[in-house]
């Protein structure tokens, strides 16, 4: 008896809950997932890479060639992606 | 050499430390093992020199103590046959006649001498035994 | 209030199936609606769970036995804080606590990405709801929860008194944490499978969500190990059980995981390794949720036979066939984005590490799981011992150790010979001169393993000092900040490498502490009566006289009887007085007698220990009471029909019987060198992964990015 009531209760409730979206047709903001996305963190990433390797150097983990090298690479790396994501977003091109 | 061969020798390099250690890691297992074997086999085909692990159950009324020397006997654990066991070392808490336990050690006539604080008592996180008798 | 707790089961079980199936239609016909629909599913999931639990809680604080399960795991007399925790103590509370935390955890994780991952996150809520339907299965199935008893007993069994300590009552919602936290990653990387988002999103968005796991499943651990060590009575800490196995093996590949997803968010590599590892990790957690109750290998916390074993084997094995699905179907979309560029390079050395921990991982499993590979192969179960494990686990650890003192040394990409050479200098120096002196100074050259394990310590703290040094130094030649201004914004400003490096210090100091106290720990037992004395290691330790407390139970686990010793330590002038002592609780089992039946329930150690930073001291006693046997018996027959109150003080009687003519009692002494540093290690561990998995403010990471792209800016209009 209890365990009834209560099944029928809490189905109304949840039902309620979980099929309003549906019934209203709600739709969601989510973004991600995109090519946008993914290169906006792989931007993200490179400038960590960066600050990175910046702080490698100023602690002596990185000799002063080393980090030139890496750093050139870097920034170029990360231009490209830079330039990738104003493709993807329609812009014109910076470079 | 160029790099795709380099790629290849240090692949072939890992790969076979890999297999190695896998041998060992087999080879060490098996050597290192201990047989678990219940009363009745032990009593059967129980050599005197070789190492078991004998598990059963504490048979009632067989738990007696002689100085340092813990002495009671293991039966199946669906079964009547049992071994006389005699242990010296540490009693685990849950140590009562009934419980299943584990111990090693050798057979030495008609006993199994136990290796020093190798019991082990099964934890009963339910009752579940206490119950069945009630 | 049953009815209630068993129809949110009912309601929870269905909606966890709906969440899955919206979801999944959702993102296959790209109807949002749908998808929204599965993620509030999920969120009424966690409100189900949570009511299901409040429901059982307030059974057991009411003491209300027509619940079976608080029948049979608590009773009247049993202290609240351990009515509180007897839920998990039982295979159908851990059930509940499994799902309630799931729930709670998805809820969390697709609130926080609800605005996110629009490709990954429907297809993660459908995982989620896969796993919290199989959990709510087994309870509306099998293993209900809310079962009631129609004649409810007057008084219930009571809680196990071996789980009667505050570390073991705590332990498994941390572990089941742990567990659960890893379905968390595991969700989002079938997610990124089977939409072939398979860069580092997804880590990203679960990324903190496995080091709270992590971090969980390890304070879970050493829990367990300190409940081993002060309250079993045998005064180990670690017995590579295979219940404790079963917790250690998905922390080991968690912490590989946590190790190469790094490589995977900054290069772009070792995807299929990542999607593997953590994969591997969920289902290791499941298996370790199943040995628990299991019983399928011998364990001393085989927890009577389960009757979801089968249940569980077959969600195990689709885990598993699921898992090596998806990953082979998506193998070309795993391909890696860079090469390594040289074996001198942080990556490299990720890479070993994570090889490590893997083979530790695999040497664990292989010994836990032994007994059923030998039966499978030779028709006979066999195991192997404590020994073995040690074996083949001390290598590695020393292995392990040396990485981590090292690899925080070497750059990403690469660096050169020299410059590697150059930072490593003053920390291997350091470390020398500590190892000499320790060879020189003490015994621990005893012990090649242990002195070696030694130096590798040293040198992770040398190594970790001379970051955190040149760190500040280096900020504060840029800045001029004063030191404390200078060492917190470094710390502050790079969070997950300094939480790291503190992670690696308490990981050093917590096997210092394994390396010190394994190697060198004195035991003795002994068997005497009181005014007897025995000699342990530089300790002279007398029996002075024996105790019985009534109802009087310090550690507040509702003792009713406690048999004890005054122990006497001396070493040197100084000298201690210890308290080691036995607890014994009452059983139901009528057959025992009136009076007996308070002797002859479960008896626990209450083991007493002078914590020390240099060394431990501790002692255990187990009163031989077979000396009470006949008045027991005697007592047995003359009080049966007896009130409580005369009772108690026949029982009083008895135990002043004990007192006044003590028999031989068992002493178990044991004096373990710089045991207190494991838990203090397992502290620092715990601050440096806080430290490590704390958001840094929005602020500020937005401040960091647009200085990056103003730079880089710069450069793009000059190369123009």
């Amino acid at each position: 008896m209890e365990y009834g009531l209560a099944l029928i209760f809490l189905a109304a409730v949840v039902a309620f809950v979980v099929m309003r979206p549906v019934v209203l047709g709600e739709s969601d903001e989510a973004v991600g997932g995109s090519a946008r996305a993914e290169l906006e963190a792989a931007k993200e990433a490179k400038y960590r890479e960066i600050r990175d390797a910046e702080l490698d150097h100023q602690m002596g983990k990185l000799s002063d060639t080393d980090h030139r090298a890496i750093d050139r690479e870097l920034r170029a790396e990360a231009i490209e992606i830079l330039r990738r994501l104003d493709e993807v977003e329609g812009r014109s091109p910076r470079v | 050499m160029d790099p795709s061969k380099k790629r290849k020798a240090r692949l072939i390099l890992a790969l076979s430390v890999a297999v190695l250690l896998a041998g060992a890691l087999v080879y060490s297992s098996f050597s290192a093992s201990t047989e678990a074997s219940t009363p009745s086999d032990v009593m059967k085909h129980g050599q005197p020199g070789r190492s078991y692990e004998l598990t059963g159950k504490v048979a009632q009324g067989s738990v007696t103590r002689r100085g340092d020397r813990l002495l009671f006997s293991i039966r199946d654990r669906n079964g009547h046959a049992s071994v006389p066991v005699s242990y010296v070392g540490v009693v685990p808490d849950p140590f009562r006649e009934g419980r299943e336990v584990i111990v090693s050690g050798q057979v030495r006539g008609k006993t199994f001498q136990a290796k020093r604080d190798s019991l082990v008592t099964k934890c009963p996180s339910k009752f579940t035994e206490d119950k069945k008798k009630a | 209030m049953a009815g209630l707790g068993s129809a949110c089961l009912t309601v929870a079980l269905l909606v966890a199936v709906y969440a899955a199936g919206a979801s999944v239609y959702g993102a296959v016909t790209s109807k949002r609606a749908w998808v929204v629909s599965g993620r509030r599913a999920v969120y009424c999931l966690a409100g189900l769970t949570i009511t299901a639990t409040v429901v059982l809680q307030s059974a057991f604080l009411r003491s209300d036995f027509s619940f079976k399960l608080v029948a049979d795991g608590s009773s009247t007399d049993t202290p609240t804080f351990y009515k509180v925790t007897a839920m998990w103590a039982t295979q159908d509370g851990s059930l509940l606590l499994w799902a309630l935390l799931l729930s709670i955890f998805s809820s969390a994780v697709l609130f926080l990405t609800r605005r996110s991952l629009r490709e990954i996150a429907p297809w993660a809520t459908a995982v989620l709801g896969v796993v919290a339907a199989f959990f709510l299965l087994l309870m509306v199935g099998w293993e209900n929860p809310f079962t009631t008893l129609t004649n409810p007993p007057a008084e219930g069994v009571g809680l196990n008194p071996l789980l009667r300590h505050p570390a073991m009552m705590i332990h498994p919602p941390m572990l089941y944490t742990g567990y659960v936290g890893f379905s968390i990653p595991f969700a989002f990387a079938v997610g990124a499978l089977i939409t072939r988002n398979t860069g580092a999103d997804w880590i990203r968005a679960t990324r903190r969500f496995a080091l709270v796991a992590w971090t969980f499943l390890g304070v879970g651990i050493m829990l367990g190990a300190l409940w081993s060590y002060t309250e079993l009575g045998w005064g180990g800490y670690w017995a590579w059980d295979p219940v404790e196995n079963a917790s250690l093996l998905p922390w080991l590949t968690g912490t590989a995981f946590l190790h190469s997803v790094m490589v995977q968010e900054k290069r772009g590599m070792l995807k299929i390794w990542n999607v593997s590892l953590i994969m591997a990790t969920f289902v290791l957690a499941l298996i370790g949720t199943f040995l628990v109750r299991s019983g399928i290998l011998q364990s001393i916390h085989a927890f009577g036979a389960s009757t979801i074993g089968t249940q569980f084997v077959v969600f195990i094995a689709l885990a598993v066939i699921v898992s090596v699905g998806l990953v082979v179907w998506r193998l070309p979309d795993l391909r890696t984005d860079a090469k390594l560029d040289s074996l001198l390079s942080r990556e490299a050395f990720f890479l070993l590490n994570n090889l490590v921990l893997v083979a530790l991982a695999l040497v664990v499993f292989w010994g836990t799981f032994f007994p059923l590979i030998s039966e499978a192969i030779t028709g006979t179960q066999a195991s192997v011992g404590p020994p073995w494990f040690n074996r083949l686990t001390t290598p590695l650890a020393l292995v392990l150790v040396g990485l981590a003192a090292v690899g925080p040394m070497v750059a990403w990409r690469r660096v050169t010979l020299s410059g590697l050479r150059r930072s490593l200098f003053w920390p291997l120096l350091f470390a020398l001169t500590a190892l000499v002196a320790i060879a020189l100074l003490t015994n621990g050259a005893d012990s090649l393993p242990a002195l070696t394990m030694f130096g590798l310590a040293a040198l992770v703290f040398s190594v970790v000092g001379q970051e955190f040094i040149r760190g500040t130094a280096a900020r504060r030649a840029t800045s001029g900040e004063p030191l404390p201004r200078a060492l917190s914004a470094l710390v502050g400003r790079n969070r997950r490498r300094y939480g790291g490096y503190i992670v690696h210090t308490g990981i050093a100091v917590l096997f210092l502490g394994v390396a010190a106290s394994s190697a060198f720990h004195q035991q003795k037992d002994v068997r005497i009566s009181p005014g007897q004395s025995f000699q342990s290691g530089d300790y002279h330790v007398t029996y002075v006289r024996p105790t019985a407390r009534l109802g009087l139970d310090p550690g507040g686990t509702g003792a009713p009887i406690s048999f004890g010793a005054v122990l006497r330590v001396r070493k040197g002038d100084q000298v201690r007085i210890l308290h080691p002592a036995r607890n014994f609780y009452p059983t139901q089992d009528a057959s025992k007698g009136a009076i007996g039946r308070y002797f002859e329930g479960e008896a626990t150690s209450e083991v007493d220990v002078r914590w020390g930073l240099r060394r431990d001291f501790w002692a255990a006693v187990r009163p031989d009471i077979s000396s009470l046997d006949g008045p027991i018996r005697e007592a047995n027959r003359k009080f049966a029909g007896a009130n409580g109150d005369v009772q108690g003080l026949i029982i009083g009687a008895i135990a002043e019987r004990y007192r006044r003519h003590p028999p031989p009692a068992t002493f178990r002494t044991i004096v373990s060198p710089m045991v207190s540093w494991i838990w203090i290690g397992g502290g620092i561990v715990l601050l440096g992964a806080l430290l490590a998995g704390w958001p840094a403010p929005e602020a500020r990471l937005r401040r960091v990015r647009s200085l990056y792209s103003a730079r880089l800016g710069k450069e793009l209009t000059s190369r123009a």
